[in-house]
């Protein structure tokens, strides 16, 4: 790892401040950004390290749950409000990395993780996230692991992060130093910017999530498949909130994880199933929806079969569809 | 077991560990003073380990793991995979298990380090430690002080009502020779 200077700000305004510089970089739990760095994928100048700032919280208000950026994995999935508010997001987190790491990771970061695609990770590879313009061997080379949906000729990296999955799923706000952003439009797809992965400018700083408190979000559950039992990353993973009138489907949220570039939601696949009896056919017409666009490579093809059949699984499951 | 093979068992490693102590010291470039040599990157801090504060001076870069193993000689915690994958640097901050190679020692000035060393009540061993023996809980040992840390923790939540949930709680912890039933077996002996 290669040396940085460090410094410890008490007050959000210091640390954006500090985080200015040109090669700074905000740690918080670090259990990421100490791997990309010791990895030599990414070297930063300058460390700001922002624990010492009031932004742990979770906290519920009315009909909102605000989670401040530096709670842990650990503290959010197991708070009450969370639990019975926004099972899915407690489910998603308890199924991501290892009790220990649960313990260390702040929010915030998790959903800037970056991927694990191994090209990425290694120093001795060429990679266009690393270095634009390098190019992409996993387009050609191992692929088991990519995106199948969100991909471009640039790069075709799965986002790692259960969290933001469900986060997605119910319709959260990402608060920063300076705006608040839907969930929905704060990661971008590669295009030809793959080094891009989110809106967020430089130096600014996540200060936490608001989240509202839905009959959709109260429903909701996280199903992930993944290569072993526990403590590895999605093959798929599916994120879902349902809302019926009788058996009528009133609303629904479906994201995905495993699958794509970015968290992914697929409106097909929700518009497949709004005002619709949940059925075989409509699940099955959902699932069609949400793959129609997959575009698969010589390893990943499996997922397109995958993320279908965990899309029915979890909703027969949610809805109590035999 | 009795508790007299118990303390003979920790006898041995207590004099294996000074043995490596005393070559350490024997390095000019590994004694504790040299590593006190900063640099103008350097920063002072104050670890608090096992009850007791250490001033140290390292570069900001150094892990909490390194800064245990190489600068204060607390070599019980492991550095297996160094990418938090394997766990055998579990040590616990406040209470709370970690993995000390991702994490900053100048990150955890001011909170409470407790590592493998610190479990032991003057020549008694933690009653984890004293399952892990009586299941036969390692082979090579490698993992051993990370599974011990972690289980510690593992217990104290309360993630011990079945095997199955000491399995998935305790999966941030691999162990190569594959001791994994008689892991389950001590951590189920301990938390009774």
């Amino acid at each position: 790892m290669k040396n940085f200077t460090y410094a410890a700000p008490r007050n959000v305004a210091d640390a954006v401040r500090l985080a200015g510089q040109p090669d700074a970089r905000f740690i918080a739990g670090g259990t990421d950004l100490l791997n990309l760095m010791k990895d030599g994928a990414q070297s930063h100048g300058a460390i700001i390290d922002i624990n010492g700032l009031a932004l742990g919280d979770i906290v519920q208000r009315n009909d909102v749950i605000r989670i401040g950026a530096l709670a842990r994995m650990s503290d959010v999935a197991a708070h009450p409000a969370v639990r019975r508010s926004l099972p899915v997001v407690s489910e998603a987190l308890l199924n991501s990395a290892s009790p220990q790491v649960r313990n260390m990771a702040a929010v915030g970061g998790n959903v800037l993780q970056r991927t694990r695609c191994g090209y990425f990770r290694d120093s001795g590879t060429t990679c266009n996230k690393k270095a634009p313009g390098s190019g992409c061997p996993a387009l050609e080379g191992e692929n088991r692991g990519h995106a199948i949906l969100g991909g471009s000729d640039h790069c075709i990296a799965v986002h790692p992060s259960d969290l933001a999955v469900a986060l997605l799923a119910v319709d959260a706000v990402v608060l920063t130093d300076r705006r608040r952003i839907p969930f929905a439009d704060f990661h971008v797809v590669p295009g030809t910017t793959p080094d891009q992965e989110t809106v967020l400018g430089h130096g600014e700083l996540i200060t936490g999530f608001e989240i509202p408190v839905t009959p959709l979000a109260a429903r909701s559950r996280y199903l992930k498949l993944r290569d072993r039992a526990t403590f590895e990353f999605a093959v798929v993973a599916v994120a879902a909130a349902l809302n019926m009138r009788g058996d009528t489907v009133r609303d629904v949220r479906l994201t995905f994880g495993g699958v794509a570039t970015k968290p992914w939601r697929s409106p097909e696949a929700e518009e497949a199933l709004r005002g619709k009896p949940l059925t075989t056919t409509t699940i099955t017409e959902a699932g069609r929806a949400l793959v129609r666009g997959a575009v698969t490579r010589d390893h990943n093809a499996f997922k397109v079969d995958l993320v279908q059949r965990a899309l029915d699984g979890l909703l027969r499951d949610l809805g109590g569809v035999r | 077991m009795t508790a007299d093979s118990e303390y003979k068992r920790r006898t041995v490693l207590k004099a294996g560990s000074a043995a490596v102590t005393a070559t350490l010291v024997a390095t000019p470039a590994a004694t504790p003073a040299a590593a006190a040599q900063t640099d103008s990157s350097s920063v002072d801090m104050t670890l608090r380990v096992n009850g007791r504060d250490h001033r140290l001076a390292v570069e900001p870069r150094v892990t909490l793991l390194d800064a245990l193993r190489e600068r204060l000689d607390l070599t019980g915690t492991k550095k297996g995979c160094d990418r938090g994958e394997c766990g055998a640097c579990t040590v616990l901050v406040d209470g709370r298990r970690i993995k000390s190679c991702l994490t900053l020692a100048v990150m955890r000035q001011n909170v409470e380090i407790t590592t493998i060393e610190g479990l032991v009540r003057g020549d008694k061993l933690h009653p984890l430690q004293e399952a892990f023996i009586r299941q036969d809980a390692l082979q090579c040992g490698g993992c051993t002080p990370g599974q011990i840390m972690s289980g510690v923790a593992c217990i104290s939540e309360g993630h011990t009502r079945s095997a199955d949930e000491i399995r998935e709680w305790m999966s941030g912890n691999l162990c190569r020779c594959a001791c994994y039933p008689n892991i389950v077996a001590a951590i189920q002996d301990a938390a009774k």
